[in-house]
């Protein structure tokens, strides 16, 4: 279902903001829909749109070339809010497949990686470093190496950067977890019989 | 599977003792299959969770541990009329198909037990002390107030769930917040948290569950509970905790779907082996006191940009990070401030009391007795929206109605409602408003909108006076 991530190498847009809530990646009104396609039009709607619909010439995704952007690279806590993952499905509707951030809020980093979005953390500096080489558009691709973790600068340097080896395993594999979970379902059917024993009262629910 | 003792002898918080309870399998890397004893379901975050279950082939493994309710979407009006949005009536028929074709039980929208997921599930006794409780709603921290591990998840996630009862996870670290002493006149559970995020920042708890302890939390009952509970993930942690104790069996005692008789005392005696062990480790501690707490109120769009009534709107031009300082001057702008302006002279075009942080009947309670014999001033839009079918049912029993309905304040149906403005509760573009719900982002409770966090008792004095007030010299 996942695409897998291997390797990207993409126009980054930067985006210096700490604290991007998930209201600001995509506002409570777009929720409505029951797909999971066809949110990245509403991406950062209020930071890219004016209220009429026109586009706000000033942000990042409305000017060439960052409309092409596979990356993006923002500031202290990223996806701060809400445990909606159409947050992530706007970004990947978009075609964002990477953010790189200092650090991540933990809901939206668990539902980025089940999007076969990589979230990478790296120091503010060097968020900021990777934003400079951004800005410089067209020019300036960055590549993200996932098996060898690392984000390679359009210099040639190369960044190293630390992720969950069983998050890299799905996310390399384009691996579903609910596949590898029912891996274990008789551990969860002994479970079950155990907790019936010890927990009687712990009751199913009917309305 | 019992949580008094570790088996090399331990001391654990908690969490540690839900934790271990819950673990199905412990991969080689520390993840583990993470048991789910209830999963909560609404109408928002599931559509394409049962759609994955039914590309796959697969069937909700207990559907008797799963609670569905629709409560984000629905209009606070009178139901009967049905939901004219087409969108969000789309969303509320596609989840009473999937309850439907996968036999999950459901509160209908016009069961009178209907409401917001994270009143209801308490309130009905389906969420309980020592369960672990999920559901793909980030106030999913709210149910910590019994002494359970509760969590929200993403879409995927509930999916997850409903094909194994379990999820993938590595165990969060654990942070102590303690709050000594006793809460001054005019404060709340709401000021305590809005007090604590002020504190330790929006991010001060990702990675982190915060168990909440000391005597200013002990004192709370269950209401105040879940209002600490609930904004934990307001300070970046995904999960809050208070530690079982007298008040929280007493208020679980003849819930319906709650454990009666002897199954009740059998369960009482497994709950008070949860809390944290005396000798227990924690990787954090942050401690308040009680006393040094004043009724809060956010000035700006994170819920962190928090200060007493009697603050002054911050200038940027004391900050010294970029960053830092460029958001404040872009919350300043948003908000409508100037630096240095006081905060009770804010003018408020709207007062919202309800959200699953404050939409209990404590909550009505307190607001009724602010507003009694008073009138909401001219000019301001005051509505109050019960957090379930049965708290209103109750408040309508005690008169409280007809006290706020008598000064003047709209009384509604359950909902999430303008906590974030799916329905048609919305704020328009510039307006001000004083609402007891959880989050301040910009547009959150409709476009340009702009929202001031504070208790109860602090919006019930706001729509009587027109402005931020400082609920002390009304009470």
């Amino acid at each position: 279902m996942m695409d897998a991530f291997t390797t990207l190498t993409a126009i980054a847009a930067p985006l210096p903001m700490a604290n991007v809530d998930t209201d600001k990646i995509i506002p409570a009104r777009f929720l409505k829909t029951i797909k999971r396609t066809g949110l990245g039009m509403h991406l950062f709607d209020t930071l890219r749109y004016e209220a009429d619909g026109a586009e706000k010439p000033d942000f990042v995704l409305n000017q060439e070339p960052f409309r092409q952007a596979r990356i993006l690279i923002a500031h202290e806590n990223f996806g701060c809010g809400s445990s909606r993952e159409h947050a992530p499905w706007a970004l990947l509707d978009f075609g964002i497949r990477c953010v790189i951030a200092p650090d991540f809020a933990d809901i939206f980093h668990n539902n980025t990686f089940k999007n076969g979005i990589l979230p990478i953390r790296l120091p503010r500096e060097v968020c900021d470093t990777l934003m400079q080489d951004a800005r410089l558009g067209e020019n300036a691709r960055l590549t993200v190496d996932l098996e060898r973790q690392v984000v390679v600068r359009p210099n040639g340097e190369a960044i190293h950067f630390e992720i969950d080896p069983f998050r890299k395993h799905l996310l390399l594999n384009g691996l579903d977890d609910i596949g590898q979970t029912l891996q274990h379902a008789p551990s969860i059917d002994r479970y079950e019989t155990r907790q019936l024993q010890e927990k009687p009262w712990q009751p199913g629910i009917a309305i | 599977m019992a949580g008094t003792s570790a088996a090399d002898g331990k001391p654990r918080t908690l969490f540690d003792k839900l934790w271990d309870s819950h673990v199905v399998e412990r991969l080689p890397d520390g993840t583990c299959v993470l048991y789910i004893d209830r999963h909560l379901v609404h109408e928002v975050t599931s559509p394409q969770a049962f759609e994955g279950l039914r590309a796959a082939g697969r069937r909700v493994r207990r559907p008797e541990a799963t609670l569905a309710v629709v409560d984000h979407n629905v209009p606070t009006s009178d139901r009967r009329l049905g939901i004219t949005e087409a969108e969000s009536r789309l969303q509320v028929e596609t989840l009473e198909s999937n309850v439907a074709a996968f036999g999950v039980p459901y509160v209908p929208l016009l069961d009178p037990r209907q409401g917001i997921v994270h009143i209801i599930g308490p309130e009905l006794g389906a969420s309980l002390p020592g369960m672990t409780i999920v559901c793909g709603d980030s106030h999913t921290s709210t149910h910590g107030a019994l002494g359970a591990l509760a969590f929200g998840i993403g879409t995927s996630e509930v999916e997850h769930v409903l094909a194994t009862q379990t999820l993938l996870q590595k165990p969060a670290k654990n942070m102590l917040v303690q709050v000594d002493g006793t809460l001054p006149f005019g404060c709340t559970a709401k000021d305590i948290v809005l007090a604590i995020i002020g504190r330790i920042g929006t991010a001060g708890g990702t990675g982190h569950v915060i168990e909440y302890s000391g005597e200013a939390i002990r004192a709370l009952d269950m209401a105040g509970r879940m209002t600490v509970c609930n904004m934990s993930i307001e300070a970046g942690a995904r999960a809050g905790l208070i530690a079982p104790d007298e008040t929280t069996f007493s208020y679980v005692r003849g819930r319906p779907f709650a454990p009666q008789g002897a199954a009740f005392d059998q369960a009482v005696a497994y709950w008070r082996s949860l809390p944290s062990d005396p000798d227990a480790l924690y990787d954090s501690t942050v401690i308040l006191d009680a006393a040094g707490i004043a009724p809060m109120v956010t000035w700006g769009t994170s819920p962190e940009a928090v200060l007493p009534v009697t603050g002054t709107v911050p200038n940027p031009d004391d900050e010294p990070d970029d960053t830092r300082r460029a958001q404040l001057q872009r919350m300043i702008a948003y908000m409508g401030l100037t630096p240095g302006q006081k905060l009770t002279e804010l003018a408020v075009d709207v007062v919202f009391i309800g959200s699953c942080t404050n939409g209990r009947i404590e909550d009505i309670r307190a607001v009724a007795r602010i507003v009694e014999g008073r009138r909401v001033a001219p000019g301001v839009r005051a509505m109050i929206v019960p957090g379930s079918g049965l708290v209103k049912r109750q408040a309508e029993a005690e008169g409280l109605d007809r006290i706020l309905r008598e000064a003047g304040f709209e009384w509604r149906e359950a909902g999430c409602s303008m906590c974030l403005g799916m329905n048609p509760d919305k704020l328009t573009q510039g307006q001000r408003c004083a609402s007891t719900s959880n989050r301040n982002f910009e547009g959150r409770q409709g476009p340009g909108g702009r929202t001031h966090l504070l208790s109860p008792a602090m919006a019930a004095a706001a729509a009587v006076t027109g402005r931020l007030a400082d609920v002390r010299e009304l009470a």
